[in-house]
């Protein structure tokens, strides 16, 4: 059991069940999210691990029917509590899709967008977040002659890199990616996951992935979900090598799933 | 094998009916004979096909044709002059377009800005905000609102707007605003209840349903992912309506408002109910006027074949048209900037 105040736990989830109207989705899943780490959610579609994933911004309350219990501490505050400010909670904690999401607008915009709903900031010091982000996302060099241009112009790999640049202008302190590859050409996918290790230095990131090898990469940690439950929950290293469940060999060995 | 079987079977009793790979069974085995028959049916339904995509063209050119030669004698007579002159005078046989194509554009444009804001603001509420159940109960009422024919507006205008225009609305503005400049002009006249303001709002009632169903489509067309990642950057939903919904969508909505707009500008019955039937041009909006398509549902049946009077209506009804075609223009050219 680790210590609910640990400063090494950004999100702590405790006895969390999900439901989509009448369904029940997630199971009373009990899960620790290392800050500054990669955590890789894995499992066959529908076991939830997305679903996991859009409780952490609280996603679902933009649909009616959807409701969790049970508790997520983050930075001391139970996230699901009603009298949450659900703007502040997702300047916090960052969302990338799985498709690119350019708005349509501008690449500078698109950056901008993010930052002035929460902050003040001059047009200076937002030319140089911009530029900061970008260059972050290693887009800066590609981009910074057409920052005006519109961002659907951008090729796939680099819109994805625009939303992660996005995403992380209005510094959060956790980063979740929804299986952010799975629209991208393997270099694409090469670019975000080297991106995501450089990432992981300044926030925690919980990534949700089809890819085996992209979980055994990019991730510390990595969690198996199974039909709405955590089966399993461990280091990368221990989970891809030395399995404790048998479920969780066959679905890493492809046997099922 | 049972697939020929019925392969056969199906050349016999219906060739329409059969399916591709009973086709393919067909030619195979059999002759060249029933391949050549489908070929000449192929050629037949294509011919056919095109056919009536080529009415259309046909309907079109001889709607512009008639209208134009039909207002000839009116556009010989008075010249381009016609077109801006506002007078509308059987008795002296002297025409003019200017009176009811003003009451046409202003109770339209009336009629479009009233009705834009709603549509959009049902369409962006269905959408994005009711809960699914209350949206599925209020969207098939706007398409039944939507599928009510314009007399019954005309009716349900005259009895309950102009009275409610004629003692409440007219007496408080000329009340509380005759002092103000800017305004009373817009207001002035006596309190009849018809005019250009009552058409407009009876107008936008009308097209208001029809740009909200437009409208849902386009936003129910926008990726659930583009909008949850503005929500997902911590903003509002009047910051993702109007920066993200509203650009996204914006030339689905100019589309939307121009349908509308087309309605408006040929809507006949409910604007002659409300409209008062006064052929003049002044700045109140609370004025009976007349409007191109109501002049001409009045006046048609009264005007012998081969007056000036005749042509004159035919020659509105021509400049109706090409206002028409050129609400569609800048539908597309507002489109066409689109990045």
């Amino acid at each position: 059991m680790m210590n609910e105040t640990d400063p090494q736990v950004a999100l702590a989830v405790r006895n969390l069940n999900f439901y989509y109207g009448q369904h029940h989705a997630l199971h009373d899943i009990s899960i620790n999210f290392p800050a500054r780490r990669v955590t890789a959610m894995i499992g066959p579609s529908g076991c939830g691990k997305s679903t996991l994933l859009r409780i952490f911004n609280r996603m679902y309350d933009l649909y009616p029917g959807q409701r969790a219990t049970g508790e997520v501490m983050f930075d001391g505050v139970n996230i699901l509590e009603d009298s949450l400010d659900l703007n502040i909670l997702r300047a916090r904690v960052g969302m990338v899709f799985q498709k690119p999401t350019p708005f349509p607008m501008s690449i500078y915009d698109n950056i901008a967008f993010g930052v002035r709903l929460h902050e003040k900031v001059s047009k200076s010091e937002m030319d140089g977040r911009v530029q900061d982000v970008l260059t972050r996302v290693a887009l800066w060099n590609e981009v910074r002659d057409r920052l005006k241009a519109p961002a659907a112009g951008l090729s796939g790999g680099q819109q994805q890199r625009l939303c992660i640049a996005r995403s992380i202008a209005t510094r959060p302190e956790v980063l979740l990616l929804d299986e952010p590859t799975s629209a991208l050409d393997p270099i694409s996918t090469a670019r975000i996951e080297e991106l995501l290790d450089e990432l992981k230095e300044d926030f925690t990131i919980a990534i949700v992935t089809h890819n085996m090898q992209q979980a055994a990469r990019c991730a510390d940690q990595v969690a198996f979900f199974y039909l709405g439950g955590l089966v399993e929950v461990d280091s990368a290293d221990r989970i891809f090598t030395n399995p404790r469940q048998k479920q969780t060999q066959d679905y890493i060995t492809g046997r099922f799933g | 094998m049972a697939g020929v079987d019925f392969s056969v079977f199906f050349r016999s009793q219906s060739p329409s009916r059969m399916t591709t790979a009973q086709t393919a069974r067909t030619e195979m085995d059999s002759s060249a004979e029933p391949a050549q028959r489908r070929i000449g049916a192929d050629t037949a339904f294509r011919l056919f096909v095109g056919a009536c995509a080529l009415l259309v063209l046909v309907a079109l050119g001889g709607l512009v044709v008639l209208m134009g030669v039909g207002g000839h004698k009116a556009f010989s007579t008075f010249g381009l002059a016609f077109s801006f002159t506002d007078v509308w005078n059987p008795v002296a046989d002297l025409y003019g377009a200017l009176a009811p194509l003003f009451g046409t554009i202003i109770s339209t444009l009336i009629g479009v800005t009233i009705a834009l804001p709603l549509a959009f603001g049902t369409a962006f509420w269905l959408t994005a905000i009711a809960p699914p159940r209350v949206a599925a109960v209020v969207g098939t009422a706007i398409q039944l609102l939507a599928a009510v024919p314009s007399i019954i507006f005309g009716m349900w205008g005259f009895f309950t707007i102009v009275p409610f225009m004629a003692r409440h609305v007219q007496p408080f503005l000329s009340h509380n605003f005759h002092h103000v400049p800017g305004i009373r002009f817009l207001i002035h006249g006596a309190p009849f209840g018809t005019g250009l303001m009552t058409a407009g709002i009876v107008l936008a009632v009308m097209i208001a349903p029809f740009m909200t169903a437009v409208m849902r489509d386009v936003f129910a067309a926008m990726p659930a992912m583009l909008r949850e990642s503005a929500y997902g950057l911590g903003a509002t939903r009047w910051d993702v309506m109007w920066k993200v919904v509203v650009p996204w969508s914006r030339s689905g909505m100019i589309g939307a408002a121009v349908l509308g707009m087309g309605r408006a500008l040929g809507e006949t019955m409910a604007v002659t109910f409300v409209i008062g039937n006064v052929t003049a041009v002044g700045w109140s909006l609370f004025a009976p006027r007349s409007t191109v398509a109501s002049l001409i549902a009045l006046q048609f049946p009264e005007s012998p074949a081969g007056s000036l009077r005749l042509s004159s209506l035919l020659a509105l009804g021509f400049i109706l048209m090409l206002l028409s075609f050129a609400s569609l223009a800048l539908a597309r050219l507002l489109r066409g900037d689109r990045k």
